[in-house]
């Protein structure tokens, strides 16, 4: 059967699968809608927060942004893992004991003050459009390639489906369609996987495979190594992303920024006990280290297999380059989409594919005829969609790829739509407006509020603006800089008072925002950039996605002085924070 | 039942015992990731084990690995201290 049918057959069956999910679990009420009823098991609620927390950036592009940055790469992995660390040491809990439906909410509780409640609201509703405006376009994507529909069309299709459970199940509906989601996306990640290590290393586990040996007897990792390193890349294992300090801080703003996003924090609003909360963080993150141990193996296998693809022979020698008319299938079908380019600068016909920005290596290339790279674009998301491809594997794995894809994708937005229309019907419309609102206008407010949500998210996937790409630095570097700081001091300091809350958070967003700003452009447009995005210009070598550490630093040094301007937080505060730090109700 | 003018006292100790629990982990989360993976890679990377670089092996699997452990020593060790100190939570 040809693929395409595969995948009509096969996503088609996963659609179905949510939209039964979502007729099956209806919400009745606000505690339905905005945390499940509050009766979510610690393993469902672990499996959902991974779907949840696992986008279409992990599960599409992260694999790729490893494959071509080696060792670098590793900041993703440990940020967006090590998070979870701190999620379920120093939030977990203490929301859960909280008890509420909304962060927001509890920044307004716990500070005493509507400002604070507020400011919280734009942070969390920056972040979180800013993240969901990447998952629709991934949506749009994975139909436009594989479905053969055109973007908007496969936007659409997937609009409808998220409207569907989101609007009609809330979070009731969103979790119990995330479980399903994160099976689906967990097999359609590791059977790709397994078989490509199969085929290389002959070990059926890529996370041994990644140790393993290939057919000649050399270490797998060795091998890439020399491999690209003939052909004047950095070496894979030692390559680093920028210097020292930028991992360090790089990989502390994802840390951070993932224990900070409002809609990861939300998930364990949904488990019965604080205990539970606890054990539904550390099942979470087993959830999602399968995905993220197995995706540094697809990574450098799906690197070496590239690499040896279009460099069969000898480094040098005419014959060692593939050409260009003898290029593969997958080759074409990625050339058809402009993520894969290839231009024949030395016009011999044959692809070469190397490091022209290397000095010493430019002299042998030229050396050896060749005019530059000739791999003008090689898109770092076509490793994780092309690699079955690559591999030679059935179409139904194929299928099962874009059908994984597109579920967490979904799965996300979903989660992110949900924390935005809970901040405009839970903090801004019953918490500030009305709040003598009934609970079932709430609830139709709610969905009213969901709506609007998809609609902005369908509005920015349908003409996405070109800073989609940096907006990913915006939403951690606001989640590290601003809600994680603030949800620290409103649980660990006691006396921290609502002049310290809101000044720090609006000193952390803001210097955070500068940063990102005066390198890539007042809101991304380009020509606004007063210091422009290079390298002698940042701060200590720093890089503008991984500021959102510093500006935490900020967020606390500026919170701890301006709190001794004012008095300590109330009485009847510090009891709710006391009544916060134990798990029990006395 | 407890006396009430006790409770500040114990869920001062708790939360005293608390947060040496997350000293410790905290540590370990620090040293694995910002040591062992950034910080000190290129000495760990000398020792190769099994195919794999330490320092490297450390940044793109070890250190994940050791993440999980943490957390459900962090729940064991909470479970026994809310047992200890009554404070145990119900539904």
């Amino acid at each position: 059967m040809d693929v395409k049918i595969w995948t009509y057959i096969v996503v088609g069956l996963s659609f179905a699968l949510y939209i039964g999910i979502a007729i099956w679990s209806k919400a009745s009420s606000t505690k339905e809608f905005y945390v499940a009823g509050g009766s979510v098991s610690p393993i469902s609620n672990g499996m959902a927060t991974a779907a949840d927390w696992m986008s279409a950036a992990s599960f599409i592009s992260m694999a790729g942004m490893i494959a071509f940055a080696g060792y670098g790469g590793s900041v993703f992995l440990m940020g967006w893992t090590g998070g979870y660390v701190l999620l379920a040491l120093m939030l977990a809990p203490y929301m859960r004991k909280y008890g509420k439906f909304t962060v927001p909410e509890f920044i307004g509780e716990r500070f005493y003050s509507k400002t604070a409640r507020i400011v919280a609201v734009i942070c969390l509703i920056i972040v979180s459009v800013t993240y969901v405006i990447g998952q629709m376009k991934g949506v749009g994507v994975a139909f436009s390639r594989f479905l053969e529909t055109d973007y908007n069309t496969g936007l659409y299709i997937g609009m409808g489906i998220v409207f569907f459970y989101a609007v009609l199940g809330g979070m009731k509906g969103i979790t119990f369609t995330q479980i399903a989601q994160y099976v689906v996306l967990i097999f359609a990640y590791t059977v790709p996987a397994i078989f490509i290590s199969l085929n290389l290393t002959g070990n059926p586990i890529p996370q041994l495979g990644l140790g393993g040996s290939v057919a000649d007897g050399t270490p797998l990792l060795e091998k890439l190594d020399k491999v690209i390193q003939d052909l004047g890349f950095n070496q894979y294992t030692t390559a680093v992303n920028g210097n020292k300090l930028n991992m360090f801080v790089y990989t502390m703003t994802l840390m951070i920024g993932t224990a900070g996003l409002p809609h990861v924090i939300i998930r364990f609003f949904t488990v019965p006990k604080v205990s539970d909360a606890r054990l539904s963080a550390g099942w979470a993150l087993v959830f999602i280290a399968i995905l993220y141990t197995t995706a540094p193996a697809v990574a450098a296998m799906a690197r070496l297999n590239l690499t040896e693809t279009i460099q069969p022979g000898r480094v040098g020698e005419a014959t060692g380059s593939l050409e260009y008319e003898k290029r593969p299938e997958w080759f074409k079908n990625w050339e058809k989409t402009g993520l894969l380019k290839f231009e024949d600068k030395n016009r011999d016909g044959r692809i070469q594919y190397y490091n022209d920005q290397d000095k010493t290596f430019a002299t042998k290339a030229a050396e050896y005829g060749w005019a530059g790279n000739e791999m003008t674009t090689v898109d770092n998301d076509i490793i994780v969609l092309a690699n079955p491809e690559i591999a030679n594997l059935p179409g139904w794995v194929i299928a099962l790829v874009v059908a994984g894809g597109l579920a967490a994708a979904l799965s996300t937005a979903a989660g992110l739509l949900l924390a935005i229309s809970s901040a405009i019907s839970h903090d801004l419309l019953k918490g500030i407006l009305r709040p003598d609102i009934s609970e079932k206008k709430e609830l139709n407010a709610s969905r009213l509020a969901m709506v609007a949500a998809i609609a902005v998210a369908g509005y920015f996937g349908l003409n996405p603006p070109d800073f989609a790409a940096g907006t990913v630095a915006i939403a951690f570097g606001l989640a590290a800089s601003s809600i994680f700081p603030v949800l620290m001091l409103g649980i660990f300091s006691k006396k921290m008072n609502r002049q310290g809350a809101v000044a720090g958070m609006i000193a952390g967003m803001s210097v955070t925002l500068l940063y990102v700003f005066q390198h890539k452009g007042i809101l991304f447009i380009s020509s606004t950039s007063f210091l422009g995005s290079m390298e002698p210009n940042w701060f200590l070598g720093i890089t503008p996605n991984a500021f959102g550490a510093i500006g935490a630093l900020v967020n606390f040094a500026v919170a701890f002085a301006a709190s001794k301007t004012a008095a300590d937080a109330p009485q009847e505060v510090q009891d709710l924070v006391e009544s916060i730090r134990v798990p029990s109700k006395d | 039942m407890e006396n009430q003018n006790t409770l500040p006292s114990r869920r001062q100790a708790y939360w005293r015992a608390n947060i040496r629990i997350l000293i410790t982990l905290l540590s370990i989360w620090f040293i694995v990731s910002f040591g062992c993976s950034i910080l000190l890679v290129e000495q760990l990377n000398q020792i190769e084990i099994g195919g794999f670089k330490l320092g490297f092996w450390m940044a793109q699997q070890g250190s994940i690995y050791v993440f999980v452990a943490l957390i459900f020593a962090y729940v064991r060790l909470m479970n026994k201290l809310d047992r200890e100190f009554k404070f145990e939570d119900s539904e």
